[in-house]
């Protein structure tokens, strides 16, 4: 088998057997009602990992998405409160913003050749600092479209539901996916993770794909704000703090290796779903505290760490002796 | 040595001004700021708050400049000191003298730095994702420690570190002075800096030239557990009790950007650590300044952003050579620092 989908089939067999283990102690779990909440509560997480996937895949990293999540919500709320536009009209100026500072975010990476770990904790300073400015109260939206939106839902045999944000999600990875691996840009960020010296030899446009991938970052924090107003009905400037944090998690647990150049858009979502398997267990468990699910995702990603040092190590390997 | 004095005071130069002038315009807003006050024994005003407050990330970014001149990066010192301020309110509590408790919690933090320095050093995993793991696991860990709850503690000894003084000068204070001092006189009058810079410039050609790589690696992470471990120390005797939650929540990040501040580069090579000192007292006079000042604490992070963002574009090669009347003194002067050195 290619080495390449090695990581991939560890993440989908890990959430096979776990998932299998959750089955035998509460048969319950297997309904499509947990399989529709699991897409539900980790909707908006999982739009931004597919922007963090591009963004690591490149060799990069992004650091601002959890403060751009909040300060959309905080901008929806105060511009839905404030003002008397529609909320799809909110949405598009929201998706603009973000879209336009993930692209500032990419130029001053490559323009001024910053390592994109300073640049983007900066644009996470910015990004919170700016929520904070427009309002440190959480604020309620009570738009009577919200209500619809959140109505919205396709019934799955069994009692689940696919709500509109777990479809978008969905949606969100397919489209992802699409762009990875059909289209020029997808092969450029591919090229730019492997190697920025050897891209640029390739003829690929180094600026424009950077400034690219960081601007696709920050529309899909976008996207996943406008889904996590949709999922909380309010703005908080203080919400989804660390965010980042668990998409880069999903990431990793996804298969994708952390230099750049090798990985799945598909995989990180198994990432996703594998963390949310975790708190449902927890969940339906009752006695275990909530702290074990972050000490078992970061066992899980040391895991995983190990396993793409060890394919590396037998990839090198492999060349050598060729 | 008048020489070697120079050169320092050179490299120090651009940190010394931008304090003096964050200084200044505090002052400006705020009347009283420069006063000093004698009481019970204890020096108080707001040059002393900010000096005290700003213990932690002055203790963090001693060990973080150490570990970004390796050319590598701890993000998991704000989980560290959680643990270790954990691991500090369990000991007392469970009836373990001071003696004992500050062993024990060092310790851990020693360990952390083990675990970190192991990942980098021999499983050669990039220093973001290695303390990574850490970071996300150590709030977990640390919440398992004090089951969730804020474990409070009266032990006099304890809460001695965080609010005593000593010589007029509050506990803390003296801590990250002394720590530090001994710190930089270890890796300046020994061979180690260097090593450590040789190391951060190019691994391999240094090991090839016979320096133990792997051994500082580690050493790098240890220290910057350490320093965690005493802040983690600080911070919970201040409140009197261990939040897992929220101890030393984000610092490793204000720590970077102490280091960063401080003229050290992200990239590895030549470091100073009272550049870092410096760097970390100019980011707690922004905050306390703000505070000072009447600002609504709200633009305290975009005033930091600003910052960053201003110091990368000073930084950029890109930048220095696009505006070469503006950059022409400051890398002249730089230059001069890292010729006498």
């Amino acid at each position: 088998m290619n080495p390449r989908y090695l990581p991939l089939t560890a993440t989908v067999a890990i959430f096979l057997i776990a998932y299998a283990i959750c089955i035998a102690q509460y048969p319950n779990m297997l309904s499509t009602r947990v399989i529709g909440n699991l897409l539900t509560d980790n909707a908006f997480l999982g739009i931004a990992a597919v922007g963090m996937t591009f963004v690591i895949l490149s060799g990069g990293i992004d650091l601002s998405i959890g403060a751009v999540i909040a300060f959309t919500g905080v901008f929806l709320a105060v511009l839905l409160q404030a003002t008397s536009i529609h909320p799809l009209a909110a949405f598009v100026l929201a998706l603009a913003v973000t879209t336009a500072f993930g692209a500032l975010m990419g130029a001053i990476i490559h323009h001024l050749e910053m390592p994109p770990f300073i640049v983007t904790l900066a644009g996470m300073f910015l990004a919170r600092g700016m929520a904070f400015v427009l309002s440190i109260d959480s604020i309620p939206i009570r738009h009577p479209f919200y209500a619809t939106l959140k109505g919205a839902y396709y019934k799955l045999p069994g009692g689940g539901r696919i709500t509109l944000i777990g479809g978008l999600m969905l949606l969100t990875f397919a489209i992802g996916i699409l762009i990875a691996h059909r289209t020029r840009f997808g092969a450029n960020v591919y090229a730019l993770g492997g190697g920025a010296a050897t891209a640029r030899l390739m003829g690929v446009p180094i600026g424009r794909t950077t400034v690219l991938i960081y601007a696709l970052s920050g529309f899909l924090a976008g996207l996943s704000g406008i889904v996590f107003s949709l999922y909380t009905s309010a703005g908080y400037s203080l919400a989804t703090v660390g965010v980042e944090l668990d998409a880069i998690a999903a990431v990793v647990i996804g298969g994708t290796l952390l230099t750049g150049g090798s990985g799945f858009v598909a995989g990180t979502l198994v990432g996703i779903l594998i963390q949310g398997l975790i708190q449902t267990y927890i969940t339906f468990d009752g006695s275990l505290s909530s702290w074990w699910t972050k000490i078992l995702i970061g066992l899980l990603l040391f895991a995983f760490i190990l396993l793409q040092k060890g394919l590396i190590h037998v990839t090198n390997r492999r060349r050598r002796y060729a | 040595m008048t020489a070697t004095l120079k050169a320092y005071a050179l490299r120090l130069l651009p940190q010394v001004i931008a304090l003096a002038v964050i200084l200044a315009m505090v002052s400006v807003a705020f009347p009283g700021f420069f006063r000093l006050e004698m009481q019970n024994g204890r020096l108080y005003g707001s040059l002393i708050d900010i000096l005290n407050r700003g213990a932690p990330v002055a203790l963090l970014a001693i060990g973080m400049t150490v570990v970004i001149a390796t050319k590598g990066i701890d993000l998991s010192v704000g989980a560290v000191m959680a643990i270790c301020g954990a691991v500090a309110a369990a000991a007392i509590t469970s009836g373990h003298s001071l003696a004992m408790t500050l062993v024990i919690t060092l310790g851990t933090g020693i360990v952390c730095g083990l675990w970190n320095g192991l990942l980098v050093a021999v499983l050669d995993i990039q220093p973001i994702i290695a303390t990574l793991v850490l970071m996300v696991a150590g709030r977990g860990i640390a919440q398992l420690i004090t089951e969730g709850a804020i474990l409070t503690f009266n032990d006099a000894g304890l809460i001695f570190i965080g609010s005593g003084s000593f010589l007029g000068l509050p506990m803390p204070v003296v801590i990250w002075l002394v720590f530090g001092l001994l710190v930089a006189l270890l890796v300046r009058r020994t061979a180690l800096g260097l090593l450590i810079e040789a190391l951060g410039i190019n691994r391999r050609a240094s090991m090839l030239s016979g320096v133990s790589t792997g051994v500082l690696l580690i050493a790098a992470y240890v220290l910057s557990g350490l320093c965690a471990a005493i802040a983690g120390i600080i911070a919970a005797a201040d409140i009197r009790g261990a939040d897992a939650n929220n101890a030393g929540l984000w610092l490793e990040l204000d720590a970077i950007l102490a280091v960063v501040v401080g003229g050290t580069s992200l990239l590895g090579g030549r470091f100073s650590i009272a550049a870092s000192l410096l760097g970390a007292l100019i980011i707690q006079s922004i905050n306390t300044g703000i505070l000072l000042s009447g600002f609504p604490p709200e633009f305290n992070l975009i005033i930091k952003a600003a910052i960053i963002v201003l110091i990368l574009v000073i930084q950029s090669p890109r930048a220095q050579s696009a505006f070469v009347f503006l950059s022409r003194p400051r890398a002249a002067e730089k230059k001069a620092g890292q010729e006498a050195k």
